[in-house]
């Protein structure tokens, strides 16, 4: 009796996340799908379930360039923050000293202000009249005096937004390795580059890939950084789902671009997966 | 000079590491300088002059109290509903064998990989269908469930750190497996059980995307900022975003300070040379 008591124990436990999770995670993923065979618009109100794959179609002839834009976007966004992040990530990990837990504290730090007024504080920064642009138009980085409303500005304000997602991986990951290696390293007389390129680096790379798929994920389906700093022309697929399921209420076919783009992310993380595995993403380890 | 040349050399990357971190932290001096700009028109993007006027003000817009106030009483809801949800099935997992842990491991961890923009439009897809009126509670709904993977991650690695040892010597010492868990277990993990619901309360009182999607006629005051955005945002909104800033750092510190105590009052742990104190939120976890 106990022992069944005992069993059923972590059940009792998971139950109501798990339950929660299905419901309002899993369920509604089933009925975008389910949505985006609808046929009809809600105007003429005759919206209904019928198999209407043309919406996949139709929607991918319409606004397959903003799906581009988002994964060029994201990509760019990504390397951008990886090359910022690892050296920070490094200096952190390896230079830190008594500093460690104030930069780390600086890392998340934008983390504790609005994410909307963190991207409109990028809108002052980047407006024609600051400093900032003053500097980049005398050095011939920004064209006719302008960054905002390009799609400079859009990866600019991604970079920021995400880039603590890329430091945090990557440091953590840094932080674990045993310094005797480096040295070993260096000992068997491998110059710099050569040691961070069979040690460090090979080591780091749980944190890499973790960090480039935080930043990824996010900042493909991101359209506050398009909507705020952008131009129409800079409109990415996040820009269009929201624009389609809230202003233009053509359900169907928003509902069929969110599951494209879901589809497409899972596509990146089942890769993932099968690369890193999914316990590493869980951070189920055990720790040395 | 060849002096200089190497100190320079030797401290590159500290160099590097406090210009990333200045980048880091630009914005949000922005947002604190800003909220004591006076600005000639109603658009807060160029310094005029400066004014404690709005910091007066503060809480002078019925709108944006209205806002303010939804959104705090969501996002303590979502935490602590979110917080004792995740924590029980941070217990399953670490604490017990079962089957389907792999499963039940996926649907926490997908979540954390799937666009906003996706989930928003998913939850909103389902109560289209169902003709669930959208409002506070649709809101509530969806902060839950984006919380609870988060707290499940920060939780467990609190608890894969822990020493056992404690537990068992309670349990030799005639406690009730209950008793255990609230005279022993319950306290050790505390510290991460409070980084938990922050990092809960910091996303649900952020979250822009996913509200936008589900809260029908309710504002939140991320969704105040977006609306305001078109007709120019009031300094106020400043004023409130550095003051939320302000009270999560020193809520931060707090936890970061208890959780050094509750290790050197134990022992349980001891910290290792150079271990983050810092609770790292979101992606941390995903380091291998």
């Amino acid at each position: 009796m106990t022992s069944v008591r005992r069993r059923l124990v972590p059940y009792f436990l998971l139950g109501p996340g798990i339950i929660w999770l299905i419901l309002f995670f899993a369920v509604p993923m089933y009925f975008m799908a389910r949505l985006s065979l609808y046929s009809g618009t809600v105007f003429q109100g005759n919206l209904q379930f019928d198999w209407h794959w043309a919406n996949f179609k139709d929607s991918l002839d319409l606004y397959h360039s903003q799906f581009v834009r988002s994964f060029i976007y994201a990509g760019a966004a990504t390397l951008i923050a990886l090359v910022i992040s690892y050296p920070l990530a490094y200096a952190i990990a390896f230079k830190g000293g008594r500093w460690k837990n104030a930069m780390l504290l600086a890392v998340v730090a934008p983390f504790f202000t609005t994410y909307l007024i963190r991207t409109i504080a990028w809108e002052t920064i980047l407006s024609d009249q600051s400093p900032v642009v003053k500097v980049l138009t005398d050095v011939g980085l920004a064209t006719n005096g302008h960054v905002l409303a390009t799609a400079g500005a859009v990866i600019a304000g991604i970079t920021y937004n995400f880039l603590p997602f890329m430091v945090l991986p990557l440091y953590a990951s840094l932080e674990r390795i045993d310094p005797a290696l480096i040295e070993a390293g260096r000992d068997l007389y491998g110059s710099p580059a050569a040691v961070f390129r069979k040690v460090t680096l090979p080591l780091s790379a749980p944190g890499l890939v973790a960090g480039t798929l935080l930043t990824f994920i996010p900042a493909a389906g991101d359209y506050v950084n398009a909507f705020f700093l952008g131009a129409p022309n800079n409109q990415m697929i996040g820009n269009v789902i929201q624009d389609l399921y809230l202003k233009q209420t053509d359900y169907p076919a928003a509902a069929a671009l969110s599951f494209i783009l879901m589809a497409l992310i899972m596509v990146v993380f089942v890769v993932y997966i099968r690369f890193a595995g999914s316990e590493a993403l869980m951070g189920e380890e055990a720790r040395p | 000079m060849t002096g200089a040349w190497r100190w320079l050399r030797e401290h590159a990357i500290n160099i590097y590491a406090g210009l990333a971190i200045a980048y880091l932290l630009i914005p949000i001096a922005v947002i604190i300088v800003f909220s004591f700009n006076d600005p000639a028109g109603k658009y807060n993007f160029n310094w005029v002059g400066f004014t404690l006027e709005h910091w007066r003000n503060a809480f002078g817009i019925s709108d944006l109290n209205d806002a303010l106030k939804t959104s705090i009483e969501l996002a303590v809801l979502a935490t602590v509903i979110s917080t004792a949800i995740g924590t029980a099935m941070a217990l399953a997992l670490v604490r017990h064998e079962f089957v389907g842990r792999r499963p039940a491991n996926f649907l926490i961890v997908v979540p954390m990989a799937t666009p906003e923009v996706v989930m928003g439009a998913s939850l909103l897809s389902m109560f289209l269908i169902y003709g669930i009126g959208l409002g506070f509670q649709t809101l509530l709904i969806a902060h839950v469930m984006f919380c609870i993977s988060f707290v499940v991650v920060t939780v467990r690695s609190r608890l894969i750190g822990f020493d056992r040892s404690l537990e068992e010597a309670a349990q030799d010492l005639g406690a009730d497996p209950w008793t255990t868990f609230r005279k022993v277990t319950f306290p050790l993990i505390l510290p991460g059980i409070v980084a938990a619901a922050l990092l809960a309360f910091a996303l649900s009182i952020d979250d822009f995307v996913v509200s936008n999607f589900n809260s029908g006629t309710t504002v939140t005051f991320p969704l105040y900022i977006f609306g305001a955005a078109q007709r120019g945002i009031p300094v106020e909104v400043n004023v409130i975003a550095t003051l939320l800033f302000l009270t999560t750092v020193c809520a931060m510190l707090f936890t970061v300070w208890q959780q050094r105590r509750a290790e050197r009052m134990t022992q349980a742990r001891p910290q290792q040379e150079g271990e983050p104190a810092i609770p790292i939120p979101a992606g941390s976890a995903a380091s291998g």
